[in-house]
């Protein structure tokens, strides 16, 4: 990480005064991308590995095998809580004289604007592209899999957030990892906490800054024509800027308010186009099913389904990475468990809802080339991923796909992305920051420094090319998800503790509604 | 007899005063008459906002309890209580209409009163102001001081 800033830096110092011509723009983005790929990519090696004489990452192993540890050791706590997750949600628990303060449904809502956005548009156009319609089948047991991850980390983050003295209120897996450890006198919460810190900042810069810059940018360009990708890495940067720096709230208010409108935007329109060829519903879930267990001769077969379906499906609801410890951490309760139970609903309705209904639409639309005859997806001429229609892949696959249903979707999803994008970066901003403060101290002047870094960042990420930048997002968010699951392995006897209690008091008569 | 309870809504206004001064009138004709003053700061559980707004929620909380209190509702509950009324004042955080009715529920209140406030934007047009909806779902008389 730090071997790359110094790099880029160093490059956009000598770049810098020679932008004028758009000539020397490209070669500058040329130059983004060789420094970027060649300095990242020893970690993304590192981190994308194979299992020994296999072609199965070992990191998506963890995950996996994390998620479904999680699942057993609680008992299916995803089932089990599904339906008080939702009164929580409603409010049915809260103390009215708790009024004014975080509620259940906020923590929520912060949580899912920093994971609904790119990872449900792009990521999973991405996943079935190379891993073809079975990757959906892995994306959603994934997604199921992972609201047990993030029940864990949820209720870790509230339990041993930091109360401050002034009244504000901030936690993550740096605190549960420190005090966590302490409480069972376990050695190394510290040096956890320091290197999921150093990944956190990365996993902000990456996935939660350069992706979302770097996909706002294709969309924009497919409806506008190409343009150089600093131009709308500095205008998004200018705006991060004002509201991250500037402290101008109304802007952030603004999308805050606009984004869950375009989440459900995007799901009714999901809808109509699947209502309108309801016909090959049933297709589609044919394929989904085949190429979940045989591949449909896609790059990879079956195995390429099953790593990208839940690469994605990590990278797109971050369950198990530890972010979403960070955005619960504000709520008001008494309960951690009452938060733990709340998150375990972000993941269903970011992967199991909104992404699935993004790959139905790609899957049925048709923008896959299809072989008919040898019932099978033709690849591309380079064979790492399907043909598509109009050679296109990323968020404008996505887009071409909802183009058949609706041709003015385009213009729709271009705004949403932006604000997906916009949205995310503001939340990983947050999540970037606690995790820099957390090493440097607080201050702001540090802070300042971060976010800085943070807004430089997005213009790299809009002039860099997608396979570099997807790479190294991806690195840095599994990075944190090795540390943060280290962690959560050493804490979840106090979570188990934590929820037999509360369940316990919540049977007994304990814990009851506040109703008027 | 029992103890009446007038619920009186305060909005740091001249129609909350009005109101106010209304409240005392009346209470001055009842034998054991107690004023429960009750402002309301605009609030929603179901409000989306940001993580760094979510951290500084409870400070910031803490703060506009206090603000209410110093502005508006210590010195209406002093200058009751100087004329001899019996009276309390109740500072919360939520939708006025709603906090009202289950107050005057709570307490047996015999009525509420509340100034009239001109309706202000769009939301208020569309789904009418506080004493609109106040008078559409109250339990107990409303009296609105024009």
């Amino acid at each position: 990480m730090k071997r790359f800033s110094t790099l880029g830096l160093a490059t956009a110092a000598l770049s810098l005064p020679t932008l004028a011509a758009a000539q020397e723009a490209v070669s500058f983005e040329q130059r983004v991308n060789d420094i970027f790929a060649g300095s990242t990519g020893w970690f993304v090696n590192l981190i994308f590995m194979n299992l020994p004489g296999t072609n199965f990452p070992w990191i998506v192993m963890w995950l996996v095998v994390a998620a479904s540890i999680f699942t057993v050791y609680f008992g299916f706590i995803q089932i089990k809580a599904f339906g008080h997750a939702i009164s929580l949600v409603k409010g049915d628990y809260s103390d009215p004289n708790d009024a004014g303060e975080v509620s259940h449904f906020q923590a929520l809502t912060t949580a899912l604007s920093g994971t609904v956005g790119l990872g449900n548009i792009a990521g999973v156009a991405v996943a079935i592209s190379i891993g073809g319609p079975g990757a959906t089948f892995w994306m959603i047991v994934a997604g199921l899999l992972g609201m047990a991850s993030k029940f864990t980390e949820c209720t870790l983050g509230v339990k041993y957030r930091n109360e401050f003295p002034d009244g504000t209120v901030s936690g993550g897996p740096m605190y549960y990892m420190v005090k966590g450890f302490k409480e069972r006198k376990l050695p190394g919460g510290r040096f956890l906490a320091i290197v999921f810190s150093i990944f956190t900042i990365g996993g902000a810069l990456g996935g939660g800054n350069m992706f979302q810059a770097n996909q706002a940018h294709a969309q924009i360009t497919q409806i506008t024509g190409d343009f150089s990708g600093l131009i709308t890495g500095s205008i998004f940067a200018v705006v991060v800027f004002l509201v991250i720096v500037g402290g101008i709230k109304s802007i952030a208010s603004v999308t805050e308010k606009v984004v869950p409108f375009m989440g459900v935007m995007y799901v009714v329109a999901a809808l109509v186009i699947l209502i309108v060829n309801y016909d090959q519903i049933g297709w589609a879930f044919g394929q989904i099913f085949a190429g979940a267990f045989t591949g449909l001769g896609v790059a990879g077969g079956f195995v390429g389904a099953l790593i990208q379906g839940f690469k994605r499906a990590a990278f797109s609801n971050e369950a198990g990475v530890g972010s979403a410890a960070i955005a619960h951490s504000a709520v008001r309760t008494k309960e951690p468990v009452t938060e733990g139970v709340v998150s375990l609903l972000e993941p269903f309705i970011d992967t199991v809802v909104i992404c699935t209904m993004t790959a139905l639409v790609i899957t049925i639309s048709g923008v896959l080339v299809w072989d008919p005859q040898a019932g099978v997806y033709l690849l591309n001429d380079a064979g790492t991923a399907i043909r598509t229609v109009d050679g296109s892949s990323g968020v404008a696959l996505t887009s071409a796909a909802f183009a058949s249903g609706f041709s003015w979707f385009p213009y729709v999803l271009a705004v949403a992305v932006v604000l997906f994008a916009f949205s995310t970066m503001i939340s990983w901003s947050y999540y970037g920051l606690k995790a820099w403060t957390y090493l440097f101290g607080e201050g702001k002047t540090t802070e300042l420094i971060f976010k800085l870094i943070f807004c430089f960042f997005i213009i790299v990420g809009a002039a860099a090319q997608l396979g570099a930048v997807i790479d190294f997002s991806d690195a840095m968010i599994f990075a944190m998800a090795v540390v943060n699951i280290t962690a959560l392995y050493c804490l979840m006897p106090i979570v188990k503790r934590e929820m037999n209690s509360y369940f316990s008091r919540l049977k007994s008569g304990e814990i009851v509604k506040h109703t008027d | 007899m029992s103890q009446t309870t007038l619920i009186v809504g305060l909005d740091g206004s001249e129609a909350g005063n009005r109101a106010l001064e209304f409240a005392k009138t009346r209470a001055g004709l009842i034998a054991d008459c107690r004023i429960m003053l009750v402002y309301v700061i605009e609030w929603s559980p179901f409000s989306f906002q940001t993580a760094e707004e979510n951290e500084k929620r409870h400070a910031r909380r803490e703060q506009e309890l206090q603000l209410a209190h110093e502005r508006v509702m210590n010195p209406a509950v002093e200058a009751t209580r100087a004329e001899g009324l019996t009276c309390e004042g109740i500072v919360r955080h939520g939708d006025a209409a709603d906090i009202l009715e289950s107050l005057a529920k709570k307490h047996e209140a015999a009525q509420i009163i509340v100034g009239r406030v001109g309706a202000q934007g769009i939301k208020a047009r569309l789904f009418g102001g506080v004493t609109g909806r106040l008078v559409a779902g109250s339990s107990v008389p409303v009296t609105i001081i024009p």
